[in-house]
């Protein structure tokens, strides 16, 4: 994917084939010869963390499959049936259902690393809006798959989720009864939550094909967000960056493994542990955390309509970041002023997922209200404006004096 | 071979139908400027007007399928670039309507199913045994219906306010059935999100959501939170004094 293939054959096999289908020389040129900078840190692994739990998570998917009835009178004993029946059952729903939490931390880490390092900026606005998509695509995953247990959560998660889209004026009803097969969520929903939980995982592969090419025509960013100048500053994919992504992996492995083994119900919530009954909500409501900075804003808004679109809203803007941040300085090791901003919009973030899972009275829905003004203020008034005000540190000539420093590159 | 036949058929049908176009189109101006016996000529170069590659053995026009199966005939006049416009168009549109008419089904198949609709037909509920004060709960449709047997003094909270003041304006009157002032029947559906609320709770003694907080009066009307509409009435009608019908 980057330009003329390095690789050469050599077996006789591998001739033959390299001239036939030359699949070997793109791997070669994709993930071994390929140069990456020399100056990346560990945050720069989690892209091979998260190729990594995609794996996962459509290999425990799969098999999950296997054994899982999607029909409302069955899925959650299906769901019991996997825990309590199938060989090494509980250990395959419990990957699954925490690869995903480990999916959407994995991906928050590899967002936060892009907005501080600017690694949005030209000319990765493409492998950028692809993130966006990607992460657009693991939401709506994520929101499926949850629903598949059939417990109480799933089914008022999904009847609050679709009832979304009644927000919008005219066809609002028509796509939610499109989208439940019915008068309210049933048994057609879960069939066919259940057939595109399946689906969009492909989808997502796909998705990520488009990025891992954008990524390899434009070449990755670095912690000093300045383009490498020559071969001097880059090093082989292999060893350099496997060994480090795969280091890196094995620590989140042990992670993830903590909590699959020690607290894997910690990240859901005790509510889906009881058959989804259409008759009683529950008393507090809370989708899974991962989308909970996102509820809290949804909760923030008092108009129905707005809530939805201000939702919606804060996360297509994502989508905007290559063009509202103004400043031509890609990383915030150079930018006093946005190293600050960005820290206070992590903590708003932090904030605003706090919120989400608290209940929406009084003091806390005034709080959501600020950060909802800040959260959004950060994109189109602070990000714009820092541009033209900031000012920023010089940039190094080049990787190596920003690793070595001015006077030894010099010498 | 029936499928051979067809092919014949259509192969026929398509040739009369170029050749036919083929002669409206040979009328375009850049090809009206070169005489048929110019164009017909291999060895002679083409005038710059008309590019296109004119390798043509046959006396005449053939039709484009017929020229299938003669290998020796290549016919790529410039007449030929009209034919294949005719293709694309032809092609696209009949590809445009092939594509919609699949699409439908295709969207179609998320609505409600047969099944589903005639599980959704009406149900007589008989209210003799609410009792003043009460309210329960029946399904249709798979939606919760709340049925209140209201009292005097829920009655006169619900009349006692300016109408006018509220956030989804109606009058008590329009939400009850004339006669049967006591029964508020009502879909069980927050209009915010979808949650059910919570009967004979919250600041106004009708329903609280417990989701978002909305609060509704004790004729189901919103009066604050994030609710933008009063709750939904189900189309239903009284079949004796003590018996309705919803659906």
């Amino acid at each position: 994917m980057s330009g003329h293939s390095t690789y050469q054959p050599q077996s006789a096999f591998m001739k033959w084939m390299e001239a036939r289908l030359p699949i070997a020389g793109l791997v070669h040129s994709s993930f071994i010869a390929y140069p990456v900078p020399r100056n990346l840190n560990y945050w720069w692994t989690f892209g091979g963390i998260l190729a990594f739990l995609l794996g996962a998570q459509l290999v425990t998917g799969v098999v999950l499959a296997m054994h899982y009835t999607p029909h409302a009178d069955m899925a959650f004993n299906s769901v019991e049936h996997i825990m309590r029946d199938v060989n090494y059952g509980w250990l395959l729903r419990y990957l699954h259902s925490n690869g995903a939490s480990m999916f959407f931390i994995a991906v928050y880490i590899h967002m936060f690393r892009g907005m501080y390092y600017g690694s949005y900026k030209e000319p990765r606005e493409v492998l950028w809006i692809l993130g966006v998509i990607l992460y657009l695509l693991m939401m709506a995953t994520g929101f499926l798959g949850y629903t598949l247990p059939w417990g109480q959560m799933s089914y008022w998660g999904a009847t609050v989720i679709t009832n979304f889209f009644s927000a919008f004026p005219v066809i609002g009803d028509m796509i939610t009864t499109l989208l439940w097969g019915g008068y309210a969520v049933g048994n057609p929903t879960l069939n066919r939550f259940f057939s595109l939980h399946y689906l969009l995982p492909f989808v997502i592969v796909g998705v990520v094909v488009l990025h891992v090419w954008a990524l390899h025509v434009v070449g990755q960013n670095n912690p000093a967000g300045i383009e490498p100048k020559g071969d001097k500053e880059t090093v082989p994919f292999t060893p350099y960056a496997t060994v480090k992504d795969s280091f890196m992996m094995a620590v989140f492995c042990i992670i993830f493994a903590w909590f699959v083994f020690y607290m894997p119900n910690y990240l859901g919530h005790a509510d889906n542990y009881i058959p989804a009954n259409p008759a009683v909500t529950p008393t507090h409501i809370v989708p899974e955390w991962y989308y909970l900075p996102f509820y809290a804003i949804l909760r923030a808004v008092p108009n129905k309509l707005l809530g939805v679109i201000a939702l919606f809203g804060s996360i297509l803007i994502l989508a905007f970041l290559p063009w509202l941040d103004s400043s031509k300085v890609r990383s915030a090791r150079y930018r006093p002023l946005y190293r600050q901003f960005f820290w206070i919009f992590f903590v708003v973030c932090i904030l605003l997922g706090w919120l989400g899972a608290k209940p929406a009275e009084g003091g806390y829905v005034i709080a959501a209200r600020i950060l909802t003004i800040y959260y959004f203020a950060h994109f189109l008034i602070i990000l714009p404006l820092l541009g033209m005000f900031e000012k920023t540190k010089p940039v190094p000539n080049s990787i190596s004096e920003s690793v070595l420093g001015a006077s030894q590159t010099k010498a | 071979m029936l499928d051979k036949r067809f092919v014949r058929l259509f192969i026929i049908v398509a040739n009369t139908l170029l050749h036919y176009l083929y002669k409206g189109a040979n009328k375009r101006p850049s090809d009206r400027a070169i005489p048929l016996q110019d164009r017909l000529r291999p060895a002679r170069p083409l005038p710059s007007a008309t590019p296109h590659r004119a390798v043509v053995t046959a006396s005449r026009p053939v039709g484009f399928f017929g020229a299938m199966g003669r290998s020796s005939v290549t016919t790529m006049s410039s007449a030929g670039h009209s034919r294949r416009d005719f293709l694309y168009i032809a092609t696209s549109a009949v590809g445009a309507v092939g594509a919609a008419a699949v699409a439908w089904p295709l969207i179609a198949q998320l609505n409600p199913d047969a099944s589903t609709i005639a599980a959704g037909a009406p149900i007589e509920v008989d209210l003799a045994p609410i009792a003043e004060g009460q309210a329960i709960k029946v399904f249709w449709r798979g939606k919760p219906i709340y049925i209140n047997h209201r009292t005097k003094k829920e009655i006169d909270e619900a009349r006692n306010v300016n109408v006018e003041t509220l956030p989804d304006p109606q009058a008590d009157q329009a939400r009850v059935k004339a006669g049967h002032d006591q029964w508020l029947v009502l879909i069980g559906i927050c209009t915010h999100l979808g949650c059910i609320p919570i009967a004979h709770q919250g600041a106004y003694d009708g329903f609280f959501c417990p989701c978002h907080g909305s609060v509704y009066d004790t004729s189901g009307r919103i009066r604050s939170g994030p609710a933008p509409l009063n709750l939904a009435l189900p189309p239903y009608e009284f079949v004796a004094d003590s018996k309705i019908k919803i659906g």
